[in-house]
Order: structure tokens, then sequence, then C-alpha cells
């Protein structure tokens, strides 16, 4: 529990609280970056290459050029700084500068008066392309000896890493039993509803202003400057309401940077907004994945020892990628106690639009191997799968094999709530064929305890103004995306200050005027925005206090602040208004300002060793679902009826935001698990439109039971972790483990789809077995 | 092409504009007319975050010729109330975690009015028929439906015509 906050008497903290903007979204009033319109303004076109390799001979403007209301027309020339989102992966331009790395890829651009005269012009521009050899398999990709995706990068391996915790071969030979298997996991996307949009606007005074669908407004802003060669100084980035993110607008999208040089370059505003089509191009989903997993158990179920080689499909830039592969290794086997792991993991380059950070980033694909490998070696152990999870708990606080540490750990209490809300004892193994029901665990951090660009300054600041009008400002660098950053600051500045909810008026995520925030990435914003906003609020409170104390002559310490009342703990009526003890305050300082910051302590920020910099938070939320499935053994069809999910968030701070974070995660896990794939045929994508990357409507969608379970973080804001991610991960090998309880195969490859399950129960028929059978080998797509 | 004079009654009130004949409805009340509470997200009318009521029908604004509908009454999401006259169908998404990002909101909002217009008392079956048409990608919909049913609790009070409010057009960026 935070310093000096007590978990008893809440008035705003923990109640469920409507949405800050949620008048704004339900009236259509609030802006998003495609609802702005400025005179003068002009629409920006991207020309994407057709080939997934190419070598870019020459681009002819000169007839585009010509055409009327054509403003400005930009190729690589314009804009030669690279750039990325990690300081070790600046691979990226604006437009192609040599070489197009995948069909889509950025090569030209235009600014015009009009979206069908930016079209006709990106028709009139001639490219000269060579093509090259490409690759799309991340496996053969890997073993390409010569003309590399990028020449830096040898045998088109990004990035590769090798942990060793413990000792895995004694804790193999220690096991009683031992699986081995190959996992596949196909790629998906965000599929956020707003597609991306910029609006780059030239101001007097050469300044740029920028209003982005972006997740990361402080590093869209240091980018611009690097691309744009301009000072940051000259630069203003502002996020309008986001229509959703979940990774997808976590780093620098090329549209986000093109507007900017078409802005640059014609002097006027220019706005790009992408088509479904593009967003899927501009992807940054999740990679198709490869583990090869190695699991061991005693008799008893105790995990002996893990060992897992990770191959991920990163697509032609770098990305988040070493970031990515590096989260599958540090939480594929922290969640429980596991003292011995071996971990393989690499980052490949293929021809394909480039992967990011999707929600519940890296964790995702492996959690769904490993919990598919619990379930199977507690089966064969003759053991319940959801026992097996209990006997392999942590026991925290602790530090795990791979240095990170966990201050608090809310997963036994989830395990048993789902164990009691599902009535598993009655169900496990007990329901008629082709009903079953499944179990798993997941993880998520709080917030990277190591900042993307190494640095010893604050994670995020947050400032407080309180002036004559009594109104509380809170001045805050996060990045509300939809998942209620803006209304949490809100609630813990008013429950710190004792007054309601509509006393305080929040600005966010707008360079010019809120201090800087990393970003809404990696869960981090309860916590470390959460924190400073928490401190600030303290810090204003603690000037209110002291000047309110001598006008009453008492100790500040002897104040309460409630009911937008300063007064007396023991004398209630010993005491001021808010507007009263504002004045009062006024006079000893002027206008009130209250700063308040948030870096992760030492402690919290992990090992030493290559690569130990990713995984370590200062908390980590947990998760335990139990799905229950339907499976039509005819068909194939399965269909989820239900998922029960328990989620450890540390502190509910407004339970309704924190459900629907908790029931958007098993969403998401769910299409994953059964719908969603990106279908690739030579480094085309075959389904970029909602119709066909079917994301689940309505119908499709199960009941989801959502359970919030509180260990109260000792440094979260009143005890507050992360809601908004880690649910995910539990949610595909639940169903998977709950089509094994139904029908009796193990699908290893995701989406699960009914020719797998048929696949499969063939396979088994042929072999004529009923009971364990071996699981369906996956086949990587083509 | 050439221009034509054409007259949309929106949320109540009367526009004439200009427009091409082949001017989407969606890019009509969005760019031509300011409405840009009606979204666009996707390229293939499979999203429904374009959604407006045409005579009391929930319609997708982004394969509807403007022309086509100049006899119509159309209400988008600002027709449906505004700040401090929110419809119960508003509140409820406001109130019960119906929105998070938004995005979708304004669809959903549209296509739950017209299921409650028709049936003042749905059951969850017919809920998630009446939405089955939009997409949202945030909140797995089970807060979507509590939404509705909050509206539902409320909505006996309403008229079930559609509101002819004057629309509440937000300014832009300007």
């Amino acid at each position: 529990m935070a310093d000096g906050v007590s978990q008893n008497g809440f008035s705003i903290i923990g109640k469920p609280l409507a949405m800050a903007d949620a008048v704004a979204k339900v009236t259509g009033i609030g802006k998003y970056a495609d609802d702005l319109y400025v005179p003068g303004m002009l629409i920006g076109k991207i020309l994407h290459s057709p080939h997934p390799h190419a070598r870019i001979r020459s681009i002819d403007t000169s007839r585009a050029e010509a055409l009327a209301g054509v403003k400005a027309v930009a190729t690589g020339n314009d804009a030669r700084n690279p750039y990325g989102i990690l300081p070790i992966g600046h691979d990226e331009r604006a437009l192609a500068l040599d070489k197009a790395r995948y069909i889509g890829d950025n090569v030209a651009a235009v600014a015009a008066t009009s979206a069908e005269i930016a079209e006709q012009a990106l028709d009139l521009l001639r490219v000269d392309y060579e093509r090259l050899p490409a690759w799309f398999d991340p496996e053969e990709s890997m073993k390409a000896e010569s003309g590399w995706i990028h020449e830096q990068r040898p045998h088109n391996i990004e990035k590769e890493y090798h942990h060793v915790f413990g000792d895995p071969e004694k804790g193999f030979a220690e096991a009683d039993f031992v699986a081995e298997e190959r996992y596949y996991a196909g790629e998906v996307n965000q599929a956020a509803m707003e597609p991306h949009s910029t609006l780059a606007i030239w101001e007097p005074h050469d300044r740029l202003t920028v209003h982005s669908s972006t997740q990361v407004p402080f590093y869209l802003h240091r980018t611009i400057s690097e691309v744009c060669e301009m000072p940051m100084s000259q630069i203003r980035v502002i996020k309008p309401l986001i229509g959703g993110g979940f990774g997808g607008k976590s780093e620098i999208i090329p549209l986000e940077v093109a507007a900017c040089v078409l802005a640059k370059k014609s002097h006027k505003p220019v706005k790009i907004t992408y088509t479904r089509e593009e967003v899927f191009l501009a992807h940054r989903g999740r990679p198709i994945t490869i583990v090869y997993l190695k699991v061991g158990i005693t008799r008893a179920g105790k995990i002996t020892a893990v060992q897992a080689r990770v191959i991920q499909d990163g697509g032609a830039y770098c990305g988040y990628g070493p970031v990515t592969v590096l989260y599958s290794g540090a939480l594929l086997g922290a969640i429980y106690d596991i003292a011995n792991v071996r971990y393989d993991g690499f980052r490949v380059l293929t021809n394909k639009p480039a992967c990011g950070a999707m929600r519940g980033h890296g964790t995702v694909n492996v959690r769904f191997a490993f919990e598919s490998m619990l379930d199977q070696l507690a089966h064969q152990a003759g053991l319940d799968p959801l026992e097996v999870r209990r006997i392999n708990l942590l026991k925290a606080p602790c530090i795990t094999a791979n240095s990170l540490r966990v201050t608090s750990y809310g997963l036994p209490e989830c395990i048993e709530k789902v164990f009691e809300r599902s009535n598993w004892k009655e169900k496990k193994g007990k329901l008629p064929y082709g009903k079953g029901v499944g179990v798993a665990c997941s993880h998520y951090v709080s917030g990277a305890a190591n900042p993307i660009v190494r640095s010893n300054m604050p994670h995020t600041t947050v400032h407080i103004k309180i002036d004559r009008d009594a109104a509380v400002t809170v001045y805050t660098g996060a990045s509300e995306i939809g998942q209620g950053s803006d209304t949490m600051q809100i609630q813990i500045a008013a429950e710190v200050l004792g007054v309601g909810v509509n006393r305080i008026k929040l600005v966010a995520a707008d360079t010019e005027l809120t201090p800087i925030d990393l970003g809404s990435y990696s869960s981090r914003v309860t916590f470390m925005a959460g924190n400073a906003c928490l401190n600030a609020a303290k810090d204003m409170r603690d000037q209110i206090f002291a000047a309110v104390a001598k006008k009453l002559g008492c100790p500040p310490a002897d104040l309460v602040a409630k009911n937008d009342r300063i007064a007396h703990s023991t004398d209630s009526a010993k005491g001021v208004s808010f507007d009263e003890a504002v004045a009062i305050a006024l006079e000893f300082h002027g206008a009130l300002v209250a700063r308040g910051t948030y870096a992760p302590p030492e402690s919290a920020r992990g090992g030493n060793f290559r690569g130990a910099g990713v995984g370590p938070s200062p908390a980590y939320s947990y998760s335990a679902q139990v799905a229950e499935v339907t499976v039509d053994p005819e068909t194939g069809h399965v269909h989820v009826d239900k998922i029960i999910a328990a989620h450890d968030c540390g502190k509910a701070l407004n339970p309704l935001t924190v459900e629907g974070q908790i029931e958007g995660s098993v969403y998401m896990g769910f299409g994953q698990a059964l719908q969603e794939d990106m279908v690739w045929q030579d480094g085309r994508l075959m389904n970029p439109s909602l119709l066909e990357y079917r994301i689940p409507a309505t119908k499709e969608n199960p009941q989801i039971d959502s359970i919030v379970v509180e260990s109260i973080d000792p440094e979260g804001p009143f005890g507050a972790k992360e809601a908004g991610e880690g649910s995910l991960a539990a949610t595909i090998p639940a169903i998977a483990n709950a089509i094994y309880d139904a029908v009796g195969v193990r699908i290893n490859s995701v989406p699960i789809t009914p020719d797998k399950i048929l696949e499969a129960l063939r396979a088994r028929e042929k072999a004529g077995q009923r009971a364990e059978t071996n699981s369906l080998t996956p086949e990587a797509r083509p | 092409m050439d221009k034509q004079l054409i007259r949309l009654r929106i949320n109540g009130e009367v526009h004439e504009i200009a427009l091409s004949p082949n001017r989407l409805l969606l890019d009509a009340l969005r760019e031509d007319l300011g409405f840009t509470g009606s979204k666009r997200g996707c390229d293939d009318s499979s999203c429904g975050c374009c959604a407006v009521l045409v005579d009391g029908t929930p319609m997708l604004s982004c394969v509807a010729l403007a022309a086509s509908y100049e006899n119509c009454k159309i209400t988008t999401v600002e027709g449906l109330g505004g700040p401090g006259n929110l419809d119960s169908v508003q509140e409820g998404f406001a109130e019960m975690g119906g929105a998070q990002c938004g995005y979708c909101t304004p669809g959903f909002m549209i296509a739950t009015k017209a299921l409650l217009d028709r049936n003042p008392n749905p059951t969850l079956d017919e809920i998630r028929e009446a939405l089955s048409g939009n997409l949202c990608r945030c909140t797995g919909y089970m807060q979507i439906y509590e939404s509705v049913k909050y509206a539902l609790e409320r909505h006996g009070s309403i008229s079930s015509s559609v509101r002819e409010t004057p629309s509440t057009q937000a300014p832009a960026v300007r």
C-alpha cells in the first residue's frame, strides 16, 4: 500500500465510475484525429510497394507533381534519417530510401487538395523496381546466406537471446514425466476500430503541430524531430481521443512521419488517414510464433525444468522485436515456482509487415504452449490440472529464477475463485463427450521497470494546479486510449484532495502543456502515472494542509480532506470548506502548483545478464481462467459457452473499468484462440479487411464472468496493478484445454479451426486410440 | 461529376448542400456538414461504426449515396441527445462501460435505438442479434449488454419515435 494511504474509508477509489470522457463519446462531440478539419487542409496518400522485396532504382514524380491540386510529393530522399522505437532498431524510414521490404512498404507520398486528386497522383507515380528474392517463412529465412533483408542483420536474424537459469539438465533428470511438443501461433492484428490518422499542421515560425492517433505521443515527438530535422522545441504533439490501441499505435507508424514530411514540404496542414487495408499493412500485431517446448514434472506434479526454443516471425523491420522475444522468455516460467529454465529466443526478419507490441506483448503465444503442456503432463501423471497449478505456486514475496521481484501474488486466490465459480470438481473429466472444461493461468507486467531509452529520469511526471477558481487541474502526459487513464488519475486526485470528481479537470498528452509520460504500453499507466498523480496530489494536499493548519492553530497531521472540506480529524466542526482552504493557501503561496513523479525502485529493475532489462516490473498481475466449451465432433465447430476469469489487479480503483478490461482481454484471447488469423501467400496478406479477418461479433463472443481479485500491492497506487492485458494469455490455453476435455484431442496450433479438430479426430480414429492422443503436429502456414 | 443541390433532413434540421451524385452519405455527414460522430472503421461495410437511422432503420452511411436520401429523416449520434439531455441509450453506454475507446459507440447506440424502438423488451439473444452487425474491439460486449439493459429499464418514459432534437454539431479545430 502506497505510503500514507489507508485502505479504509475511500470516497472515490474502489467505486464504479463512468469514464470522464464518456459523455463526449456518446454524444459524438469528442474528436478523434480523423474528425479534425482545419482550413486549407490537404489530404495525404501513400504509395505502397506491390513487391515483397525490391530495390527501388528510381521514382519519377514529375507527372504527379504536374497534376492540378497536388501540393507536395515526397520520397525517401525527403527524409533520410532512420528511426525506430528501440535505440537498437533504427531501421525504418518515413519512405523507402533504397529498398521496399514488404508488400505495402511505403515508397512515396502525396498531398493534394482532395482525396480524389491525391489518389490520381499516386497513379501517376512511376517507380522502377528490381525484384529481389524474398523470405516469408521464419525458419527458412534464418537459413539465408545472402541477400539479407537488412544488410546489417546476417541470416535475417534481428536478435537472438540464450538464457539458462538453474540446471535444466538436472531438472529433466529428476522428472517422472517429460513432454516435448511444437506449438504454432498464427499472426493476429490489433484491429482497433479506429484506423490510424494523423493531422500535421505547419504553423507560423516554422513550427509543426501534430494531432495523431498514438499511444506514445512523447516518442512520436522525438521521432518527428529526428526525421524532419527540427528541434523538439519547434514541434508539438497532441493526442486526441484514440479509438483503441492494443499496441497497434504504440510505436511510430509510417503515416505519422509521412504526414509531417508532407506538411513540412508543402507548408500546409496535411491529414493522412489509413484505410482498413493500410492498417493491416502497417500492422505491428502479434507475430507468428513457433515454440519448441519441453517441460518435466514429478509424479507429485512439481515442475522440475522448462526448455523453450522460440522463433518469432517479426516481418521486415525491427520495431519492438527484441523486446517481444525477451518478454516471451522472461515471463515463460516466472508465473510459477520453477528453478530450472533454458530459453533460446530468435527474432527473425521476413518480407512481411512489421510485427509489434500487441496486448499481452510477447507473453501470449508462449503461455498458450506452456499451459497446454502443463495440462497434458497433468493428465499423463493422473493429476487434476488445476491441482498441478496449485502445487507450483510461488511463495511471494520472492525473486524468481530469472531475477524478477514479485511483491504481491494473487494467483492462488484467482485459482480458488475460478475453481469455485466453475464448479470444477463436478465438471472436470465428468461432462458428456463433446463438452469440456479447461483451466489456464497467466501474468503480466505493470509497466516495464527499465525504460526503452535507458536513463535515470522519472518515467512519468504529473503537475497539479489550483488557482482562485478552486478548480483542480491535473496535467498529465499519460495517454487515454479507452482504457480509463484519465478517469483513473481524476479519481486519485479527487480521493487525496477530498473533493468530488467534478472539481477535477484533466489536461493530458500534449507535449506543449503536460509533463512527459512514456506512453500507454506494457500496462504501465495505472501503476506509474497513477503513482505520479498520487504523489502530486499528496504534495498539493500538504501545501493546503500547512496553510489551513496555521489558520486553525493545529498540526497539519491532524487534518483530513474529505467531502470538499479540510477539517480536524477528531473535531470535524473545526474546519473550512475546500474553497476557503484554497483561498487561505493562496495567501501563503500564490497560485498552487504541485508535482509528483514516479520511477521504479532499483530493486525492481532485474538481473545483470544480457537481455535482463526486459521482464522486470514493479509489480505483476495474475489471472486464472476456466473455459467451458461444446465441441461438435461431426463438424469440428467449437462453441465457448462461458469463460470465468479471475484477475488480480492489486486494487480495483474503478471496478467498472477493471471488469471492462478483463472482459476485453478475454474477448481478444477468444478471437485468437478460435478465429483470427492473418493469411499470407508469398508475402501478400490475403485477408486485409474486417470482413475476411474476422474479429468476434456479438453472436460469436462467449459469456464472460469476470472476477476481481485484490492482492493490494505494497507499491501500487492504493495497491493497484495492471488490469488491461494480463487476462488475455490465459484464455487461449483455457479453451484449448477445454477442447481436450471435451473430445480428447490436443490442438497445438492456433487459431483452433474446425478443420484442425476434425483432422485430429480422424487421426485418432485411425490410430484406434480413445484415451490420451498424441498432439496434432502443427503445420506452419505457407 | 457535376454537383447537385440536395436537401438532407438531419436530426430535424434541413441542410441544403451541393454534392456530387456519387458522394457517400458518410462523407457528406462528416466532411460537408461536420457531423463527425459517425465514424469510418472499415473499407467494406463490415464494422457498423458509420450507422445512422434512416426513417428509424439503422443504415450503413458508408455505402449509401447521400443524394438518394433527400426525403428521409436521418438521425446521427448527434441527434440522439447532447450533454444535459442524453437519451437513455447514451446514458446507458456512458454509465455502464459500453463505451471504452468510444469509436464504435455511435454505431452501437444507433443499432440499440432502433432495436428498442421496435422491441421495447428484447431478450439477450435479441440484443445480440440486433447488435451483430456492429464490431467492438474493446469491451468483449458484456458491458454493452449492460448498457442496453440500462437503457431498456428507462426506455418506457421516452417517445418511441425518433426524436427531432436540434443538432449539437460540434465545432472542428478551426
